[in-house]
């Protein structure tokens, strides 16, 4: 038993069961919150939307922190996963089908059409050096954001019907729209559940700290390290890169997928630069390469302008300078060395416990 | 360097917050509680963007709906209290102010102000059964669920100001029997917008059919800022009416730059115009001449209307816009509504609805944006159209 828990908490395997732990118990205390009624109507309604955050950050997290590539474009893959989403479930509510099936049907086609367009990005422009990633995700998310506005797209019993720029769509008796342009998506059967988002959560942990534990995660640092050394010794750089890319986008979709099924409408115009830099914001506060950082910065950030309700006007104000606050505290290089002599006597005094026993 | 003060004081001020984050999760104080403290009085909730980019016009309802209050309670009678909640004009945060304001009890609600918020909300409204009458929200998706036949109505969600449909239609039938505006029709519209393309596509319909000559269509997008090519290409298609369904912050910049290119046509807004005049930074000299159509015009010389201006004007500094005068007779419409129906704030929730659903249906409303409005059980409202044109700086009405 304390063999598996030591191995639990190694050095390789910390972070990794320190974040699970963080989101088990985070989950446990909220859904018991959520039982016994103790919990407003105005967190348990931010319970998924802060689940669909996390796992859009944890992948932003995986490009940024671990690639070492600037991703301005996150909310795109968000949006193209929320958007999937929307009309796979009319698709599938149209043939009858409800309820769960069709959240993870559609998250994982939410994450597979992300993934896709992502590594389409992917290709060309990894193979550069420098901060075209940064400068093509910027554009992209721009472009899908132009291109989702101008989309029409309804369903009857013929099919699907698909409009562009303008509303040309004749659906016979019963059928519905799915998109109406800068409408966005209406009308959504929202099926998202926080239990659902929990376990996203969790998938997305798993898959990016089994893929930087594995060889290509090495790689993948490796190359952001030290792009010549790692190509020296036979890395292929555009590829480990993509790899990141790919998977990190991939995560977007399906949390765009759970976010576009808590929420009867949505519009496009919600996954602009602001929301990509928000995302950024998220991994930036919480760590690069940390993703127990990233999980708690997200949730707060999400749920503090909400908290903030009582302040009125100023709120968002208030919700401005918190976050500058928190950006020099949390890189004051007092608070640094402070927390680093701490850990160093805490490893002390366990050492010094072990001996003694 | 005196880090640990830094620190020391940053500490201070995130626990300070965070304490008080915490005592605002109870969700029971604070708000703009113009009301009074009895027990009895009704929760009157309402959501708009008092941040952001449309700040303008949630500030306006909140204003109008505070004064409105202040002046029905202190009538006596049935006490009402307000809450009104921030929602930035995004669905995600109207949704999060719902709930918010659902903790704090809301039995009625003025809904949110904006149309995109709304269609968000509203399936929260049916779900909860809670009566709303939105100020502005325009959109038909606030209303109906079907927005292609604009059919199954939610049911318990009213609207004080036209639908985008009707506006555009008003609007083409206004410039068809006003020929001395201009014959030449120019439109410039936001494409990746809900209300701009609502308005336009039943303008267009309505030019169509009452053979209005359209010579020029230009679209931007929300990011844009410069328009000097959708400004030249009116002028080259020598349009001498450009009509302008957009909010008013791009249309500042499109009267600047006509201004910049000697291009004097005569512009025709609705009533996401209204609000130019108290544009920062923007000479309203150039706005001189402009025509929208809106409901409500502030130099009307009614008693409810010369009460009403007089009464902004004093605590606000401003003449307030259509969106003021909505909010304000949203709320003595929910007042005369609740006296009607006996509606008191010890009732069951779905008897509160009911009653004012009936009321609604049946009742006729004179306000300070239209005579004798009536609603339709679909939650759409019935009242006269108006123009107006800026003059010296002041709405003045016209036929």
């Amino acid at each position: 038993m304390k063999g598996i828990i030591n191995s639990l908490f190694s050095q390789r395997r910390r972070g990794r069961t320190v974040s699970l732990l963080i989101v088990t118990i985070a989950f446990i205390v909220l859904q018991a919150m959520v039982m016994s009624k103790s919990l407003s109507r105005l967190l348990i309604s931010l319970l998924v939307p802060v689940c669909a955050y996390i796992v859009a950050a944890i992948g932003l997290n995986l490009n940024v922190g671990f690639s070492g590539e600037l991703n301005l474009g996150q909310a795109g893959f968000m949006s193209i996963g929320a958007f999937t989403s929307v009309i796979l479930s009319g698709i599938l509510n149209a043939n009858g089908i409800s309820g769960i099936p069709v959240l993870i049907l559609c998250i994982i086609a939410g994450a597979v059409m992300a993934a896709v367009i992502g590594w389409l990005i992917s290709v060309p422009v990894l193979k550069l050096q420098g901060d075209y990633l940064a400068i093509v995700t910027l554009a992209f998310g721009q472009i899908i954001m132009s291109l989702i506005n101008n989309l029409y797209c309804g369903i009857d019993a013929k099919g699907l019907h698909f409009a562009f720029v303008t509303n040309d769509i004749v659906l016979s008796e019963g059928g519905k729209m799915l998109i109406s342009g800068p409408m966005g998506a209406t009308g959504v059967s929202t099926v998202s559940t926080f239990t659902a988002g929990f376990i996203l959560v969790v998938i997305a942990l798993l898959v990016v700290y089994n893929l930087i534990d594995s060889r290509r995660g090495r790689a993948i640092m490796a190359a952001r390290d030290n792009r010549i050394a790692a190509e020296s010794i036979g890395i292929s750089i555009s590829g480990t890169k993509t790899l990141a890319f790919v998977v990190s986008s991939c995560l977007a979709g399906a949390a765009g997928a759970l976010y576009a099924l808590n929420y009867s409408s949505f519009v496009a115009t919600k996954f602009d630069f602001n929301s990509s830099i928000l995302l950024l914001v998220y991994v930036v506060l919480g760590g690069l390469g940390n993703m127990s950082g990233t999980i708690i910065s997200t949730a707060v950030l999400v749920v503090l302008p909400e908290m903030l309700r009582f302040l009125q006007n100023y709120r968002m104000l208030i919700y401005a300078v918190v976050l500058i606050v928190i950006m020099l505290v949390s890189n004051n290089a007092f608070l640094k060395t402070k927390a680093e002599q701490l850990k160093k006597k805490l490893a002390a005094g366990k050492k010094g416990a072990a001996e003694n026993v | 360097m005196n880090y640990s003060n830094l620190f020391k004081t940053g500490l201070a001020a995130v626990m300070a917050l965070s304490l008080a984050a915490c005592s605002s999760g109870s969700g029971d104080n604070g708000g703009s509680s113009a009301g009074t403290d009895t027990a009895a009085a009704i929760k009157l909730g309402a959501s708009g963007p008092i941040t952001g980019d449309a700040a303008v016009y949630g500030l306006a309802v909140q204003h109008a709906a505070e004064i409105a209050i202040e002046e029905v309670n202190a009538k006596g009678g049935t006490q009402i209290e307000l809450k009104f909640e921030d929602d930035q004009a995004d669905g995600e945060k109207a949704v999060s102010a719902y709930n918010s304001l659902m903790d704090w009890g809301m039995q009625i609600s003025l809904a949110t102000v904006t149309s995109g918020a709304g269609q968000a909300v509203a399936p929260n409204y049916e779900q909860d059964n809670i009566f709303g009458l939105t100020p502005s929200g325009s959109s038909t998706a606030i209303i109906y669920k079907d927005t292609v036949n604009n059919k199954d109505p939610y049911g318990v969600l009213f609207q004080m100001c036209f639908t985008d449909p009707n506006q555009g239609t008003a609007s083409a039938d206004y410039l068809a029997g006003h020929t001395e505006l201009g014959t030449k029709v120019g439109i410039i519209y936001r494409s990746d917008d809900n209300y701009s393309t609502g308005i336009y596509q039943t303008f267009k319909a309505q030019a169509d059919k009452v053979g209005l000559e359209i010579v020029a269509t230009e679209t931007f997008i929300n990011s844009d800022t410069d328009y000097s090519v959708q400004v030249k290409k009116m002028a080259d298609a020598g349009a001498d009416i450009v009509f302008l369904p957009i909010y008013y912050q791009p249309a500042s910049q499109i009267l600047v730059e006509a201004d910049k290119q000697g291009y004097t046509p005569n512009f025709f807004g609705c009533d996401g115009m209204d609000g130019i005049l108290t544009l920062d930074n923007f000479d309203t000299n150039l706005a001189e001449g402009l025509y929208m159509l809106t409901p409500f015009s502030s130099d009307a010389t009614d008693e409810k209307t010369a009460n009403f201006v007089k009464k902004y004007q004093d605590k606000y500094g401003e003449t307030p816009n259509q969106f003021a005068a909505d909010a304000y007779d949203c709320v003595y419409a929910i007042k005369q509504a609740i006296d009607n129906a006996g509606i008191t704030a010890d009732m069951a929730q779905d008897d509160i609805t009911a009653a004012m659903i009936k009321e609604f249906t049946s009742m006729t409303f004179d306000g300070i944006t239209g005579l004798s409005m009536t609603w339709s059980a679909s939650g759409e409202v019935s009242k006269a159209p108006k123009a107006v044109v800026i003059e010296n700086g002041v709405y003045v009405g016209v036929e």
